[in-house]
C-alpha cells in the first residue's frame, strides 16, 4: 500500500504524527513529511486511523 | 458479542464514523443510520472557515467520498429524525410514523446551538451549526453588510469573526467574559487572542453583555449592556450549544446534561452514545466529560461502535487525552487535554510575542494539557506524553 497526502489540504495539524511517528513527521518549519511512503501490510491498522481522524482529510491509502 | 443489526442514531460525524469502525471489524450485518438532515454526512469545521469564506463548494465538505460510503453497504434514512426510544421494548420512532425494533443503539444526536430568545425568527440574525446555516451566513456576508456583529467569542464566533474580517467587512466580536475564549484556554491565553483579532482590525467588545438585537422584521442594531448601541445587518450568535437529548426522555436512558454512560461508552445494554450527546467518565482526568471536538467525535465513535460488538468483560474504558485545533487568520490554535483556570502554566518554546509557542498546564505535579500558537508538532509530541501519564516536572524537562 501506498501513502498519498494531499499537500493542499493538509494543515499540519500532526494528529498522524502522533498515531504514526514511524511514517509521519511535522518538522519545525511545520510541514508534514511522510517518512516512509510505502508501509508495510501491519502498518495498515495505524495508516486506517490516520486517514479517519486527519481533521482535514488530506489522507487518503492507494492500494 | 453478535449482533443481529445495528442502528445509528446521528448520521454526521460521530455515527458515520461508527459505522466505518463496524465495517473495519467485520461486523456484515445490517447498519442503519438515521439523520435528520437532508444531506448526506459533511464535516463542520469548514464551516466557519473555507466554506464561510467561499472558497470550498459543498462537494469539498463530503465526509467520505459517495464511492467510499457505497462499499460499506449502509441504509441511510436521511431528512428523519427519531422521536423516541423505549429501552425495554427497544423501540425506536421516527418522524415520518415509522418505528423499528433495534438490536444495537449507538446514539450520535449531537448538539445545536443556543439562541437568544426572541430573536430566532429575526431576518439577519443566525446561529452555525450546520450546512444550511453556514449558506445562509454566506450569502448574508456576500451581501456585503456595512457591519457584522459576532456574539460570543468563543471557537465558532472567533473562527467566524476572523473569516468575515479576511472578506473585508467590518466586524464586531462581543464577549460577556473578560476574554475571548476565556473559558476553554483561561484569561491570560485568551489575552493573547484578543490581541490577534484587534491587530486584525476586529472591534473587541469583552465583557459586555448583550441587553437586545433590535429590528422590526429585520435586525438594524444590538444593545449592549454597557448602554452602547451597534448598527449591524448580519449578527451570528455563537454562545454554546445544548445537547440533543429531549426525544430519549421517559426512554428509560439517564439523562444529565448528555446521555449518561459508563467509562466504556455503555449508556443501556446494548446502547452506546458518542460525540457532542455522549457525557462519560474519562478515567484519565478523574472527571465526567461530554467533549464537543471534531476528534472526539471521531475516536468516541468507534470506541462506542466497537463496545457493541463487545461484551462487558472485554469493554475498555475511553480515556481519550481531548485535542481540539481552532483556525483563526494565519494562527493555528491546539490545545490537548484538560486544562483549568488554576492550573499552573509555562511556556515551553517560542513566546506569546512572536505568538508562536507551546504552553504547558500542571496541576498537582500531573501534566494536564498542551496549547499550541502555531506549534503543532509540540502539541502532539507532548500530547503523547500526556497520555503516558508523565509528571509535570517530566514534562518540563522533556526535550522536545
Amino acid at each position: 500500500m501506498k501513502i498519498v497526502v494531499d499537500f493542499d489540504l493538509c494543515e499540519s495539524n500532526a494528529i498522524c504524527m502522533q498515531i504514526a511517528p514511524d511514517l509521519f513527521e511535522v518538522r519545525d518549519d511545520d510541514f508534514l513529511y511522510v517518512l516512509n511512503e510505502e508501509p508495510g501490510e501491519d502498518r495498515r491498522e495505524a495508516l486506517e486511523e490516520c486517514v479517519q481522524r486527519c481533521p482535514k482529510q488530506a489522507i487518503t491509502i492507494a492500494e | 458479542m453478535t449482533r443481529s443489526s445495528i442502528t445509528i442514531v446521528g448520521a454526521s460525524l460521530a455515527g458515520l464514523r461508527a459505522a466505518e469502525s463496524l465495517r473495519r471489524q467485520e461486523f456484515d450485518g445490517p447498519i442503519t443510520l438515521i439523520g435528520d438532515e437532508p444531506h448526506a454526512p459533511y464535516d463542520r469545521p469548514p464551516l466557519s472557515k473555507q466554506f464561510l469564506a467561499g472558497d470550498w463548494d459543498e462537494e469539498k465538505l463530503a465526509l467520505t467520498k459517495p464511492e467510499k460510503l457505497a462499499d460499506h453497504d449502509l441504509t441511510f434514512r436521511l431528512g428523519t429524525r427519531a422521536t423516541a426510544f423505549d429501552l425495554a421494548t427497544r423501540r425506536l420512532s421516527l418522524d415520518d410514523g415509522d418505528s423499528l425494533e433495534v438490536d444495537g443503539l449507538l446514539i450520535a444526536t449531537g448538539a445545536r446551538c443556543r439562541t437568544l430568545p426572541g430573536t430566532e425568527d429575526m431576518e439577519g440574525v443566525f446561529v452555525l451549526r450546520g450546512l444550511d446555516d453556514s449558506l445562509a451566513i454566506r450569502a448574508a456576508l456576500d451581501a456585503g453588510p456595512s457591519r457584522v456583529v459576532v456574539v460570543g467569542a468563543g471557537f465558532i464566533g472567533a473562527e467566524v469573526a476572523a473569516t468575515a474580517r479576511e472578506r473585508g467587512l467590518d466586524v464586531t466580536l462581543v464577549e460577556a467574559l473578560p476574554q475571548p475564549l476565556g473559558r476553554v484556554l483561561g484569561d491570560e491565553m485568551g489575552a493573547v487572542c484578543a490581541d490577534v483579532h484587534r491587530e486584525h482590525g476586529v472591534d473587541l467588545r469583552v465583557g459586555v453583555g448583550v441587553d437586545a438585537i433590535e429590528g422590526d422584521d429585520r435586525v438594524e442594531r444590538v444593545r449592549l449592556s454597557d448602554g452602547s448601541v451597534i448598527d449591524a445587518d448580519a449578527v451570528v450568535v455563537g454562545i454554546g450549544v445544548i445537547p440533543n437529548t429531549e426525544w430519549l426522555e421517559g426512554s428509560g436512558l439517564e439523562i444529565d446534561n448528555g446521555i449518561v454512560c459508563d467509562a466504556t461508552c455503555l449508556a443501556a445494554p446494548g446502547v452506546t452514545a458518542a460525540g457532542d450527546v455522549a457525557r462519560w467518565p474519562n478515567h484519565r482526568f478523574d472527571e465526567f466529560m461530554r467533549v464537543e471536538h471534531w476528534d472526539n467525535a471521531v475516536e468516541q465513535g468507534g470506541h462506542a461502535a466497537k463496545r457493541l460488538l463487545q461484551s462487558d468483560d472485554e469493554a475498555e474504558p475511553f480515556m481519550p487525552v481531548p485535542w481540539f485545533w481552532s483556525d483563526q487568520y494565519d494562527r493555528k490554535i491546539q490545545l490537548a487535554g484538560r486544562i483549568r483556570p488554576d492550573d499552573d502554566m509555562q511556556i515551553v518554546t517560542g513566546s506569546v510575542e512572536e505568538r508562536r509557542f507551546a504552553a504547558l498546564y500542571g496541576r498537582a505535579g500531573k501534566f494536564v494539557g498542551v496549547l499550541g500558537f502555531n506549534r503543532p508538532r509540540h502539541v502532539m509530541q507532548y500530547k503523547t506524553l500526556i497520555q503516558q501519564g508523565v509528571s509535570y516536572d517530566e514534562a518540563l524537562a522533556a526535550e522536545i
